[in-house]
């Protein structure tokens, strides 16, 4: 099965039915399905092994994803905010492509053996060809997206997804059309971002209309709420940060018709949590856990589990609020210890996961499943009794100092919860004599103040002393992805070179 | 036959085709409105059934003694059937969205 079935299951059963764009406007599934048609063969004339796409979010994401697949060949979106020369080497990578952009003269300086087409031409293109054009079923087991990996901890990698995987996510996750003909969802990821793309598929396999915003901000994302009576949501926490900033300057609570909100793609603050929760009385709200390499969510905390949370005496059960869920039925997950043996409810160890949705393969690298099955996450957590997952952070994050492995996620709970800091990570920085030594990096709230001393006088209180930081840095703002994974790696960097 | 996720299915008896979400626990033999479900593309169904009970576009069937799972991707005439049991309509229990 591959993703061109999804998408004749859509024109077939939801042809009319406006699912990209604005009600009035938009692309109907049968339009959708047409213009796929038309991408697909404009790529198979270009000869290409790629579909690149370089560009903000918008209606030629969907149809230039579907015309890679009609064309049988991978589809590659790219980050438009990285440097020439990062994007040159991830083109250099390529054998032949089919660049679609928003700017083609960046485009033909980067890449200029590769065709490109700027994202209005590939629409009006893609609009010649009649309804009902052949789509020709590939081979579930190709290679349907790439995508690069945000290289937190290293060069970036092509994460492969191939058709089954995707499939396989949504007929494990998603019900055929089960969305009202009224429903619609706000999109504020990134394209080049795993959530971008699974994103498309539940929603157009559930049936629900999709509106881009391609500049996050929080001002627009509420009225864009309110304009087109967005019914679900997704975004990553700096967004719901900055969200519930915005309800708070405005003196109002979230729009009516939000049902549902769903974040995920970094570790969410509890603060932020409490105060969505308050701003959004009526919502129901998803945390979701998952990988690019794992098609997107594997672990979903829903709406229920949130309201038993906060409503609990039990204090295990109100921990789950900071917990991503339990696994979706189609998968499984497991805490392995160094020896690879599952861990006791509440024992931290290496969060893995298998299932048909589970890639874990790289083009540089191949295969990362274990003899198996399980996909290493590279994450740390635990699991509760009950099976609700709890991430700690990537073990490549763990602090070693003077033997003893320490969890940045730990502290910076702790830190966290002083009234003066908006923001903090840890990290480890190297040292002659520990091997490495705690360094928090914190930013402050407006109008606060806090000395180092004061800091870890608070934290040593808290945990023990071996867990207090060495050092404090005060940053204005902590460098971080566009999907709010903060950026340690930098932070050690320039730490190194001001100290 | 052995079935695999992921596998679509056709008869020639009719417009129906399904693709295998659980595969049964045994092998055996998927039908559909009376003729055997394969891999075949190239098959002539002009004489496909017209009357039946309807196989639902999106819709999820099972038989709970092997554990199949079927989802219908083309609408067609059933019923569907493995090993001659008769699979039944799964009511849906949709997951929270979470993208």
């Amino acid at each position: 099965m591959d993703l061109l079935t999804l998408l004749e299951m859509v024109a077939a059963g939801m042809g009319d039915r406006v699912l990209i764009g604005e009600k009035a406007t938009g692309l109907t599934g049968e339009e959708l399905r047409a213009r796929s048609a038309a991408g697909g063969r404009l790529v198979t004339d270009a000869n290409v092994a790629t579909v690149v796409y370089l560009g903000g979010n918008g209606p030629v994401f969907p149809v230039a994803l579907f015309s890679a697949a009609a064309a049988h060949v991978p589809f590659l979106p790219l980050n438009y905010r990285l440097s020439d020369d990062q994007l040159r080497e991830i083109f250099s990578r390529q054998e032949s492509a089919y660049v679609i952009t928003d700017s083609p003269e960046r485009a033909a300086e980067l890449a200029p053996s590769f065709p490109s087409i700027s994202l209005d031409d590939f629409l009006e293109a893609t609009a010649k060809v009649p309804e009902g054009a052949p789509l020709v079923g590939g081979d579930a087991n190709d290679i349907a997206v790439l995508l690069m990996t945000s290289g937190t901890t290293a060069a970036p990698k092509s994460a492969v997804l191939r058709h089954h995987h995707l499939t396989s996510y949504i007929l494990g996750s998603v019900e055929y059309a089960s969305a009202e003909d009224t429903d619609a969802t706000i999109v504020s990821v990134p394209p080049y971002h795993i959530a971008a793309v699974a994103n498309l598929l539940s929603n157009l396999y559930a049936g629900r209309r999709i509106v881009y915003l391609d500049h996050f901000t929080a001002a627009d994302w509420l009225d864009v709420v309110e304009h087109e009576a967005i019914t679900n949501a997704m975004v990553v926490p700096t967004m719901l940060a900055r969200i519930t900033r915005e309800l708070d300057a405005r003196g109002k609570t979230g729009p009516a018709t939000l049902r549902s909100l769903s974040y995920g793609g970094a570790k969410v603050a509890a603060n932020i949590i409490a105060d969505a929760l308050r701003l959004f009385p009526n919502t129901g709200f998803v945390n979701a856990y998952g990988l690019t390499e794992t098609s997107s969510s594997i672990a979903v905390l829903g709406p229920d589990d949130h309201r038993d949370a906060v409503a609990s005496e039990d204090p295990d059960v109100r921990l789950r609020l900071a917990s991503v869920g339990r696994a979706l039925p189609s998968v499984e997950i497991e805490v392995h210890d160094l020896d690879g043996k599952p861990c006791a409810p509440g024992v931290v160890g290496d969060i893995v996961v298998k299932g048909a949705q589970v890639a874990g393969e790289y083009l540089e690298g191949g295969s990362r499943l274990t003899e198996g099955g399980w996909f290493p996450t590279r994450d740390l957590g635990y699991l509760d009794s009950e099976g609700f997952l709890f991430v700690q952070g990537r073990a490549d994050d763990t602090i070693i100092r003077g033997g003893e492995n320490i969890a940045p996620a730990e502290i910076e709970e702790v830190v966290a919860t002083h009234e003066a800091v908006l923001e903090c990570a840890v990290a480890g920085v190297p040292d002659e004599e520990w091997g490495q030594r705690i360094a928090a990096f914190i930013v402050l709230k407006e109008g606060h103040t806090l000395t180092a001393d004061e800091l870890r006088a608070y934290v040593r209180e808290r945990l023990r002393g071996s867990k207090t930081p060495d050092v404090v840095s005060f940053l204005t703002e902590l460098p971080a992805t566009p999907t709010g994974k903060i950026l340690r790696r930098q932070l050690v960097q320039d730490f190194a070179v001001t100290t | 036959m052995t079935f695999t996720p992921g596998t679509q299915l056709r008869s020639a008896s009719s417009l129906c085709e399904v693709v295998v979400v659980r595969p049964p626990d045994t092998d055996g033999t998927i039908t559909c409105a009376g003729a055997e479900m394969t891999t075949d593309t190239d098959i002539d169904r002009s004489g496909a059934a017209t009357d039946g009970p309807a196989i639902a576009l999106g819709k999820r069937y099972t038989e709970e003694a092997s554990g199949i799972e079927l989802l219908c991707v083309k609408p067609g005439v059933g019923p569907l059937a493995f090993n001659g049991a008769e699979l039944e309509l799964k009511s849906a229990k949709p997951l929270p969205a979470s993208d």
